[in-house]
């Protein structure tokens, strides 16, 4: 496995996502469609960004592949110290069950199981010992407020809570980064920006965050928004409502 | 590793117990193709044990010799009266004797339908004319009295010994020993009862004979009163036999050379009685090797039901989880996303394979053996017998079906794209 050090910005702080050149093709029949097309971009530990772009930029590919859900075809992808670009299937659910944390826009959560059980599935493959598993997911669901709801099943939750379960989830295995795609796309504003604290509070916390959407009221609440348009990046704005137009990591 | 192999178990467990009733319908398959193979197997078991008990009371070191009537060459219009000589010879009885190696004892048998008289009562019975040592070659019980002895075979005393039926036919309420009945025109006392007795003809079909309508009678005795020749009166013509024995029976000392010694007796047989094939050779031995060879036959013929039934089950088994796995999609995907390789989800899907199978197979055995215990009450002929073995058997093959047929639907899961799968509706 590939060891890479960790690559530290001039501000001081590591990085832990460093994408280099990544390119993703597919080929559909005869042509190939390049989905990224040369991204490069570094994310520092405990930052909070946003990606942005129309559908067909290549957002939701880049997400796959910053989750390792997918492989570049060409290019290195470094999460932490390893460059995760050329692993195996197997070393890739690996890597996710350990350095990865995942927020769906709609929940994904096991119907069958109930929510302590749901928050206990990262843990279940990374083979911790039952009892550590339910400790532990307990204590992250009560830090997403949901300490009283460990026994219900997702479907006896509101949407708020069910995506706050999924939060837990993605935290229980503490991992480098919490990726984020539309958490808020099927939830009401006033839950959307329930969430949306939680995310901040996170972020307080010193959680890395990356979040994905096409609301640019969502994205703002980031430090950082990645603009990707034809699989490239379109530039990289301070988030908030600072909006300052920087052009460094890109 | 071992809670790992139990979480996972677990897993499964919980995946089959979801659907309580889709699961129990997936499971029907197995569970009535073991059922039946437990079943047919134990009652193959009865049947061949039953003939097996049978055969074996002919006497495995036993050779029997029959007399049989040849041909006819001749039309049987033609005389209105003829003479025909075959059968067994008392030289025969005396060769087999001197000259067959091995051969401990040789039984002579004659037999003659006679009725049976007393007062007023009659019974059609079989006069058996034997020596006193029949008993080494033939399963029978007293019920009173005592068989034919030495004296009896040397002074040619006119006594006989009942079979059951005719007994009980001739002395509803009376006690036998001691009377003096009618044989035919002979009068003979009754020294002993015997207890029912059936054996088994030694044909092809394993054919019971009822025995208990014969007496049985000093050879000799037999002999003097109604010689070699027996006429039989049917429809306006006269049938003569000349038979002097119509059986012999060999006893050998070692099972190990009953078949060397049947062959050395059909050779010798086959010298003396050129012209004629005018009695057969009954090993039990050799039918006993038959029968075993039939169940052989039989348990192969039950394998392929067994196996055609196991394969329909494990195709239900493959069609249900495929639709399982197509239905739990987006379970996958998550599992997958939050860390499951492609090995965790193999297993979990085997695993409800293996258990749904395992499970049908249990209930098939526990079927199975109800079924054994109700068929004799059906058909009181059958003893099923099941064998240790053949539950063994059926649970490590429901096992298999459960690994075989759950791979394909479990790789299917597995190769899943994490990406689809979670976008999956």
């Amino acid at each position: 496995m590939p060891s890479h050090e960790p690559s530290v910005t001039p501000g001081g702080r590591e990085v832990v996502v460093a994408m280099r050149e990544v390119e993703r093709h597919y080929v559909m029949g005869d042509s190939v469609v390049r989905a990224l097309d040369g991204i490069s971009f570094e994310i520092e530990r405990g930052s909070y960004w946003a990606i942005m772009g129309p559908s067909g930029s290549g957002k939701s590919t880049l997400l796959n592949l910053l989750g390792c859900l997918d492989r570049p075809t060409k290019g290195a992808y470094v999460l932490g110290d390893e460059d995760v670009a050329r692993l195996s299937d197997d070393q890739l659910s690996d890597v996710r069950s350990r350095k990865l944390g995942f927020v769906f826009q709609s929940f994904q959560l096991i119907q069958q199981l109930s929510i302590l059980e749901n928050v206990e599935v990262p843990l279940f493959y990374q083979g911790v010992a039952p009892a550590v598993s339910r400790e532990r997911a307990r204590q992250a669901l009560a830090r997403v407020g949901l300490g009283d709801r460990v026994s219900h099943r997702p479907n006896e939750l509101s949407g708020g809570q069910q995506q706050r379960a999924a939060v837990a989830r993605a935290l229980v295995n503490q991992p480098i980064v919490l990726l984020a795609d539309e958490p808020t796309g099927n939830l009401d504003s006033k839950t959307a920006r329930e969430i949306l604290d939680l995310f901040d509070e996170l972020h307080q916390q010193g959680s890395t965050i990356i979040l994905v959407t096409h609301d640019p009221g969502v994205a703002s609440r980031a430090e950082w928004v990645l603009r990707v348009l034809d699989g490239k990046v379109d530039r990289v704005d301070r988030g908030g409502r600072a909006r300052v137009e920087t052009g460094a990591t890109a | 590793m071992i809670t790992a192999m139990w979480r996972t178990f677990h897993l499964g467990l919980r995946g089959v117990a979801r659907h309580g009733l889709r699961s129990l319908l997936t499971s029907l398959g197995v569970l009535f193709g073991v059922a039946s193979v437990i079943a047919m197997l134990a009652i193959g078991e009865g049947l061949s044990h039953d003939v097996q008990m049978r055969i074996q009371a002919l006497g495995s070191n036993n050779i029997l010799v029959r007399s049989l009537k040849p041909p006819e060459s001749n039309s049987a219009g033609a005389e209105r009266s003829r003479l025909s000589v075959y059968g067994l010879t008392y030289q025969d009885a005396e060769r087999m004797k001197q000259t067959l190696p091995n051969a401990q004892i040789v039984v002579p048998v004659r037999a003659i339908y006679q009725d049976a008289r007393y007062a007023d009562r009659r019974a059609d019975s079989r006069v058996v004319g034997t020596v006193p040592w029949f008993g080494e070659t033939n399963d029978f019980k007293l019920e009173s009295g005592r068989f034919v002895t030495e004296v009896d075979l040397q002074a040619r005393t006119p006594v006989c010994v009942l079979g059951a039926t005719v007994a009980r036919e001739l002395f509803p309420l009376d006690e036998p020993l001691g009377k003096l009945i009618k044989l035919g025109t002979q009068a003979f006392r009754v020294v002993g009862v015997m207890l029912p007795r059936t054996a088994l003809t030694g044909d092809d079909q394993g054919t019971i004979e009822d025995l208990s309508r014969d007496v049985y009678a000093p050879l000799t005795t037999v002999r003097q009163y109604w010689g070699e020749i027996i006429v039989k009166v049917s429809s306006g013509s006269r049938d003569m036999e000349q038979v002097e024995l119509h059986q012999l029976q060999v006893r050998v000392t070692d099972v190990k050379k009953v078949e060397a010694t049947a062959a050395v007796l059909k050779e010798m047989l086959a010298a003396s009685h050129k012209t004629k094939a005018d009695y057969e050779v009954v090993v039990p031995l050799s039918l006993l090797r038959d029968a075993e060879e039939t169940k052989k036959d039989f348990n192969r013929v039950l394998g392929a039901i067994a196996g055609i039934s196991l394969l329909i089950g494990g195709i239900g088994i493959t069609n249900v989880m495929l639709a399982t796995v197509t239905e739990r999609t987006r379970e996958i995907g998550i599992r997958r996303a939050l860390g499951a390789k492609r090995k965790h989800i193999v297993a979990q899907f085997l695993v409800e394979t293996v258990v749904l199978a395992g499970g049908g197979g249990v209930l098939g055995m526990s079927l199975g053996w109800v079924i054994c215990v109700l068929v004799p009450t059906i058909n009181p002929k059958l003893h099923p017998m099941p064998t240790q073995e053949s539950y063994v058997l059926s649970f490590v093959i429901s096992v298999v079906v459960g690994i075989v047929f759950g791979l394909y639907p479990a790789w299917r899961a597995a190769t899943m794209d994490p990406v689809e799968a979670l976008r999956h509706e």
